[in-house]
């Protein structure tokens, strides 16, 4: 479904979130058009669960305003709680209960009738692949089907808008990229969809639209071709013998738009297609009896698109690393 | 009116039958109490009692008969202390907020944990007491069908107004915690005055005055109370001492119940308001 960005489903203003003294959320302001893919992008304790949680009405929301489908979540919570669908970060399904009873709980915990109940979990079973699984218990379901049941949970209520808090976190790569493609379909039957990622190319591949958030902050909105033109036509890194006297020669040139010394080298943003502004870039810093060690060149990714923005690396962005978020139980 | 407590109840007795040595345990240890405690105890304190004439036209009930009904109101104490931790598990393994995240109003979770702990008391109460009868409990003896029933009715009323009370209470600190071991040592200091300052094992006629005063407002003292007024009746005699139940002792027992309950029911109404799950 295209989405329809005169009508907002989330719209937010000035929100901010402090726990004791400290600025977790520091006054965002955002909104989600109807039917979109809209991704908070950005490191962990960035703040992006935080206000998903204000957003949720799971946390007291203190300052700033915030609408969910047309409710004010300050005043008309149990309304919001009614329009929205949730995927926590965390696994959050009882191990000890079957396929059928968690959205059989579910659809009660939300007051559906028993007989749409009944015909909800049959659609639900059907549209996340798990028809064979109505009776298994969760402990004995993979990663990826225990997320696909919660991605069908959130989805049990018709809700208008999903919130995904990082879906993908801890899947192995193919199971992430399948999951793209359920949450792409739910978004085809025009759910809009809210996620937050600290991965790069979740954001990149899935969103309409991504907002960059660190430290409580929105740094960066735009569509990531958008976010990525920002950068330029092309990166060039270069690693030379002086860093500091090529980046001071190259910089004047016509074709480079900016130039900072990145770990042992120096990236370059061009205006121009790259494989030209590279053999002039080579010649100059040559000329200044500067030798290159090692050359690259690629068109930005997020990564770069990160970096450029809040000028560093995402902090701990490895799968690998955060893949104990599921050991808890 | 609002149903929805009754999907928290669903949902916790499927907990409860699914988890077999939870409800075997549930089951078993109550029974083990009478037959192990309550043996040794009676055989010990009969012979002590034996000594005392007895009044006559009293009927004497041997010290099995007094024990079971502390029995019957220990084992409802301990399963209803403990009955709210369930939500400190939800809470600490993130079960919690799809719930608090629902529009299920939140004092709905707080009635369906009271009522599905009520009813693992009702059965257990009711194990206890065929086990008793079994071997050799006199609770209902002489009392037509029609009076047993009532017997039953009003033990079960005594049994589940207590037992809803400290399932509020549970589920109030339950809330609160963070930690299991934190709620289990409350719930162990807890347990030992509630249990032993009260009439459930042995009279309080000998106690000091301090205590006795504890025991005379002590919850379990009232439940003790009802069920001994409806499983062996108004007047008789144990251990050489004398008890008679009026109806404004029982009413009284009752009313103190029902204040004790709504009382808890006001905590834990108050943490679940200000409590923040995320």
């Amino acid at each position: 479904m295209d989405p329809d960005l005169s009508t907002s489903i989330i719209e937010v203003k000035d929100l901010e979130h402090q726990y004791g003294d400290f600025k977790a959320v520091d006054g965002i302001s955002f909104t989600v058009g109807r039917g979109e893919i809209f991704s908070f992008l950005g490191p962990n304790g960035a703040g992006k669960s935080t206000a998903i949680n204000v957003l949720i009405t799971l946390l007291k929301l203190q300052k700033g305003e915030a609408r969910i489908a047309g409710y004010d979540v300050r005043t008309e919570p149990e309304k919001v709680r009614e329009s929205i669908g949730i995927v926590f970060q965390e696994v959050t399904l009882d191990r000890d209960m079957t396929v059928w009873e968690i959205l059989e709980f579910h659809g009660r915990l939300y007051g559906m009738a028993r007989a749409d109940r009944k015909k909800r979990i049959s659609e639900i079973l059907e549209l996340v692949k798990l028809e064979g699984k109505k009776d298994t218990f969760v402990k004995k379901l993979s990663g990826g089907m225990k997320r696909r049941l919660e991605i069908g949970r959130g989805l049990m209520t018709r809700p208008i808008v999903l919130f995904l808090d990082e879906p993908t976190i801890g899947l192995d790569p193919q199971t992430r990229m399948r999951m793209w493609d359920y949450i792409r379909a739910v978004n085809e039957e025009g759910t809009t969809i809210f996620l937050t990622t600290h991965y790069m190319d979740e954001a990149d591949n899935l969103s309409d639209r991504i907002s960059i958030i660190d430290h409580g902050k929105i740094i960066a909105s735009g569509k990531p071709w958008e976010l990525k033109n920002a950068l330029g036509k092309d990166l060039i890194y270069l690693e030379t013998s002086d860093n500091t006297r090529a980046r001071a020669v190259i910089s004047s040139l016509a074709n480079v738009s900016g130039a900072s010394e990145k770990g042992k080298g120096i990236l370059i943003t061009t205006n121009d297609d790259g494989t030209k502004v590279l053999p002039l870039l080579i010649e100059e810093i040559r000329n200044s009896g500067i030798s290159v060690i090692t050359v690259n060149l690629k068109k930005p990714s997020m990564d770069d698109v990160f970096v450029h923005f809040t000028g560093r690396e995402l902090r701990d962005d490895k799968p690998e690393k955060v893949s104990t978020a599921f050991g808890r139980r | 009116m609002h149903y929805g407590f009754l999907t928290i109840y669903w949902r916790d007795m499927i907990r409860f039958v699914r988890f077999k040595t939870l409800l075997i345990s549930a089951l078993v240890q109550p029974a083990l109490w009478m037959a192990f405690f309550g043996i040794a105890m009676s055989a010990n304190f009969d012979r002590l009692g034996s000594s005392i004439p007895p009044i006559p036209g009293v009927p004497e009930v041997q010290y099995l008969t007094y024990m079971a009904a502390g029995v019957i109101a220990m084992t409802t104490l301990f399963t209803s202390l403990f009955g709210g931790i369930v939500i400190l598990f939800d809470k600490n393994w993130g079960l919690m907020r799809e719930i608090m995240a629902s529009p299920l109003p939140r004092e709905q979770i707080i009635f369906g944990i009271a009522l599905s702990g009520m009813t693992k008391s009702f059965i257990q109460v009711m194990i206890v007491m065929a086990f008793g009868l079994l071997i050799g409990v006199t609770f209902f003896a002489g009392y037509t069908i029609g009076h047993t029933a009532i017997a039953l009715l009003g033990i079960l009323l005594f049994v589940g107004m207590f037992s809803i009370g400290f399932l509020f209470f549970s589920a109030a600190i339950s809330i609160s915690m963070e930690t299991p071991e934190g709620l289990q040592g409350i719930i162990t200091l807890l347990t030992m005055p509630i249990f032993f300052a009260s009439n459930a094992l042995y009279p309080v006629s000998a106690f000091p005055p301090v205590l006795q005063a504890i025991s005379t407002v002590n919850p379990l003292s009232q439940l003790v109370n009802g069920v001994r007024y409806f499983a062996i009746g108004d007047n008789f005699t144990t251990m050489g001492i004398h008890y008679v139940y009026t109806t404004a002792d029982i009413l009284l027992s009752f009313t103190v119940l029902v204040i004790f309950t709504v009382a808890m029911f006001g905590v834990a109404w108050w943490r679940f308001k200000v409590a923040v799950v995320t």
